[in-house]
């Protein structure tokens, strides 16, 4: 699997987790793709926390307007029915439980739920953003990460070791690897990429894996 | 009623180790005319309070380039590796705030409040040394309010009372700052006679603004 079927893998396995009605804050990055697979019949209002609600498609070439962008800096559209605010009232919908899915990167997560991504000591500073108040914040995080580093080291740890953005929020990790879900320290894995053995993935996996019941493979078709 | 002066003029109010909130998020909604008659002033040593610092050169990044930054309270650096670079040299002081934390510490400013209890960074670095608050059983950090001696802010349009309207995803933290500094001075592109703005559509009352200054567009 090359580096753009793993992204579209799991954007598209975390888009099945938003339900009809939510309202959801997408990530820069890998995150933002989660709109492009949305299922039909499910619609889902996005929150953009520079301050608007109805975030839509990307403009057409030359349609750009440098007066709507998104939290990434990028000029974006909005949908009729959305609606402009200001900083104070975004996070008021963020840290008021007003969005009910965040979708976010990670550098580390662990068993317990606590999420590091933004920043290595010495290395990479880029402050935090919106990210300590989305985590905490939202109804449900889930976590879009390829299940190893570029070095290859693992992602999902029995404990972060970086700064962390919050603790004891993540509800769900999505990776290349597998679908798994936090819960009481425990990760428990629903889904598996069936290109991998168990084993494979626990190898590539610093914290211990609970294999739920129901595990089942995680459709890789048409990548 | 606020007074109309020029850029320059305006910016002439601005001194050295003044404490200055910008707003705009990644230059979207930021005063760039403003910032780049600070810039050609050649005003040092000040302490910005702004949500990032644009890109390299641009936007807010105009004054990290000039070095005219010796403080930063701020939620994200990583657009500008300028920024970045001069805080590893020890140039600038960057003090990295959530940025809803952010947004409601200069609220709190402007409205009167001596502070807010938010749940967000409990548990992290941003956490240590704050005083921390519990309140029916869940944790808070005390976040104190945030003010300053002057706002530059960016709305659309005003009316000569000083009432602005924005336009889309500009209006960020500008109607924040609007209430949280001694001066106030509001760049817009259209200044309008009173009574062509409706009141009902006022974003930010003019009762905040100082100054107004027309930028290009």
């Amino acid at each position: 699997m090359d580096n753009r079927q793993k992204r579209v893998l799991i954007a598209r396995r975390i888009a099945q987790e938003l339900k009809d009605g939510d309202v959801v804050n997408l990530g820069i990055g890998l995150p933002t793709m989660v709109n492009d697979f949305i299922p039909p019949g499910v619609n889902v209002t996005l929150q953009s926390e520079n301050g608007f609600v109805g975030l839509g498609p990307n403009p057409e070439p030359g349609q750009e307007d440098p007066c709507l962008v998104n939290a990434g800096g990028q000029p974006v559209t909005i949908l009729p029915g959305g609606a402009f605010f200001d900083s104070a009232m975004s996070f008021a919908i963020i840290r008021g439980g007003h969005v009910d899915v965040t979708v976010l990167g990670a550098l580390e997560v662990d068993a317990d739920g606590n999420l590091a991504n933004w920043m290595v000591p010495g290395k990479m500073v880029p402050g935090m953003g919106g990210a300590m108040d989305l985590v905490v914040g939202a109804r449900r995080v889930i976590v879009a990460t390829t299940h190893v580093t570029k070095q290859g080291e693992p992602k999902l740890l029995k404990k972060c070791r970086l700064p962390l953005t919050a603790t004891n929020q993540v509800n769900l990790v999505v990776t290349d690897m597998g679908v798994f879900e936090i819960k009481d320290g425990s990760v428990i894995m629903l889904e598996k990429n069936p290109e991998f053995t168990v084993e494979e993935i626990q190898s590539a996996t610093e914290a211990e894996i609970v294999l739920s019941p129901e595990l089942r493979d995680m459709d890789v078709s048409g990548l | 009623m606020p007074k109309i002066l020029s850029l320059k003029e305006v910016v002439g109010k601005v001194t050295d180790g003044s404490r200055v909130m910008i707003g705009g998020f990644m230059t979207c909604g930021t005063p760039v005319n403003l910032v780049r008659e600070l810039v050609k002033k050649g005003v040092r040593d000040l302490t910005v309070i702004c949500n990032d610092t644009g890109l390299q050169g641009d936007g807010i990044g105009m004054l990290i380039s000039a070095d005219a930054v010796k403080h930063l309270i701020v939620s994200h650096i990583g657009t500008n590796p300028e920024t970045g670079r001069k805080m590893i040299e020890g140039k600038i002081q960057v003090d990295l705030v959530p940025q809803g934390t952010l947004a409601e510490r200069i609220r709190c400013a402007g409205a009167g409040l001596g502070g807010v209890l938010t749940p967000t960074g409990v548990g992290t670095i941003v956490a240590e040394g704050k005083e921390h608050v519990e309140v029916d059983g869940r944790t808070y950090l005390l976040e104190k309010p945030l003010p300053a001696d002057f706002a530059l802010i960016k709305a659309w349009k005003a009316d000569r009372k000083g009432n602005l309207i924005y336009r889309k995803s500009t209006r960020n933290f500008n109607p924040l700052m609007a209430m949280a500094a001694d001066c106030v001075i509001a760049e817009v592109e259209e200044i309008v006679e009173v009574g062509e703005i409706d009141p009902g559509e006022v974003v930010t009352p003019g009762i905040f603004i100082d100054f107004l200054t027309k930028g290009a567009n």
